[in-house]
């Protein structure tokens, strides 16, 4: 039975990645990579990766998806002077030839595979009563290889740093996005002030069991950044102009309370980003409550793009 | 066949289709899908991986889960910036050709259509 569903998961998810390449029209790839990234979840649940799958639900295939819609629909119109760049059939056919061997080639090393599989699952496990935190994830992520978290947070930065350097000249600290001018009657409006109460608790519930079970910052805070985007869309409130101290603040806020208990680390454990004995658990909630506002911001800054309008007077 | 062998070759195939979506596509809105078709087969490989390493009560490895959330988060933030360059190009130019003599508006060849 769980094999038979393996085999329509996989089937399907290669059916729908072969549509998003092949198919013709814009938009009809998006929304295929958008059932993809769905689906990808329920893979992820099959391989026992219940975080990962979070993840993927609430980044790979929610945040993700908007992102490209928004992009399709603006550039609707781009797709047809494109034709004359069609590579030539001998390109293409080369490109299949290419992309076959990549696949083969991979395809042999998954049935090459060593058996037993090394794992660091007992290293986790016999590690994991230290950091106080039950979740073996949040564990990793937090403790026993936080520096790869910190720099993510860092990396997020940087590429809303970069997203909004691509602003033109006069509209510099202004606001990202268009102005939204909605029916305030409408199903959206109404959407947008029914479902946020629900999603800030379902987001504060699955970031505070992150510490013992499937869930965690990154999760809770796409699911904020989530109900942010709905009540912009819905035009019940502005996007801020970038140019807000109160924004930057936040948006470096997390970062920096994590920086700083990694400096603490060095005073009192010896090592940066180290926990003293005892103190770890606080510390871990102390981090994770800092990025959660800091990475609710980021996330939905990244999807708003560019400031587009200009500085307020 | 087991869960991670077969989604395992399924990440194969899907790194290939990728690959392929991004050199044979011209339009750089597909080339960002191909690329995250593409990624996704590279974590899809390494959660089957990560499946593999099951052990201690755990449901797979957690070391390459966690990575793995951390690779998408950051493939999620290139994406948002990829696609801004992109909106930024045809803000500018009229057009999202990524060919280096091309004109601002691509002229319709005579014969076409």
């Amino acid at each position: 039975m769980t094999d038979l569903l393996n085999i329509g998961l996989a089937l399907l998810i290669l059916g729908l990645a072969a549509w998003t390449i092949v198919t013709r029209e814009l938009f009809v790839a998006v929304a295929g990579f958008i059932a993809y990234g769905l689906l990808l979840t329920l893979v992820w649940v099959q391989l026992h990766g219940i975080d990962v799958a979070l993840t993927e639900a609430a980044i790979g295939g929610g945040l993700t998806g908007v992102l490209l819609i928004g992009a399709a629909g603006r550039l609707r119109h781009s797709a047809v002077a494109l034709n004359l760049e069609v590579p030539s059939t001998p390109v293409r056919w080369l490109a299949g030839v290419v992309s076959a061997a990549v696949s083969i080639a991979l395809g042999v090393c998954v049935l090459a595979l060593p058996d037993p599989a090394p794992t660091l699952a007992h290293e986790v496990a016999a590690n994991i009563a230290d950091t106080g935190v039950g979740n073996p994830i949040t564990a990793v992520l937090l403790a026993f290889r936080s520096m790869d978290t910190l720099l993510e947070a860092i990396v997020l930065l940087f590429a809303l740093l970069g997203v909004w350097s691509l602003a033109a000249d006069h509209s510099w600290g202004g606001r990202p996005g268009a102005l939204q001018q909605v029916d305030p009657n409408g199903i959206l409006a109404y959407a947008a002030r029914v479902l946020p109460p629900l999603g800030i608790i379902v987001a504060t519930y699955i970031f505070w069991v992150g510490a013992d079970d499937p869930g965690g910052k990154f999760q809770g805070a796409t699911i904020l950044a989530a109900m942010w985007l709905l009540v912009l869309m819905a035009g019940l409130v502005d996007a801020p102009p970038i140019s807000r101290t109160w924004l930057r603040l936040g948006l470096v806020a997390g970062p920096l309370v994590f920086i700083a208990i990694g400096l603490l680390g060095l005073y009192t454990a010896g090592d940066f980003l180290g926990y003293p004995p005892g103190f770890a658990k606080p510390l871990i909630v102390a981090i994770e409550l800092a990025l959660l506002p800091s990475l609710t911001l980021v996330l939905g800054l990244l999807l708003l793009g560019a400031p587009q309008r200009g500085m307020p007077q | 066949m087991t869960a991670a062998t077969l989604f395992g070759l399924s990440a194969a195939l899907l790194v290939g289709l990728g690959l392929f979506g991004l050199m044979v596509n011209p339009h750089p809105l597909r080339k960002i899908l191909a690329f995250n078709v593409l990624g996704s087969g590279v974590f899809l490989l390494f959660g089957a991986i990560a499946q593999r390493g099951a052990a201690a009560g755990m449901g797979g490895d957690p070391v390459p889960q966690a990575l793995l959330i951390t690779g998408i988060v950051v493939a999620f933030s290139a994406t948002a910036l990829a696609v801004a360059l992109l909106l930024r190009l045809f803000a500018v130019t009229g057009s999202v050709t990524l060919a280096n003599d091309a004109p601002a508006q691509a002229p319709v060849e005579p014969g076409e259509e």
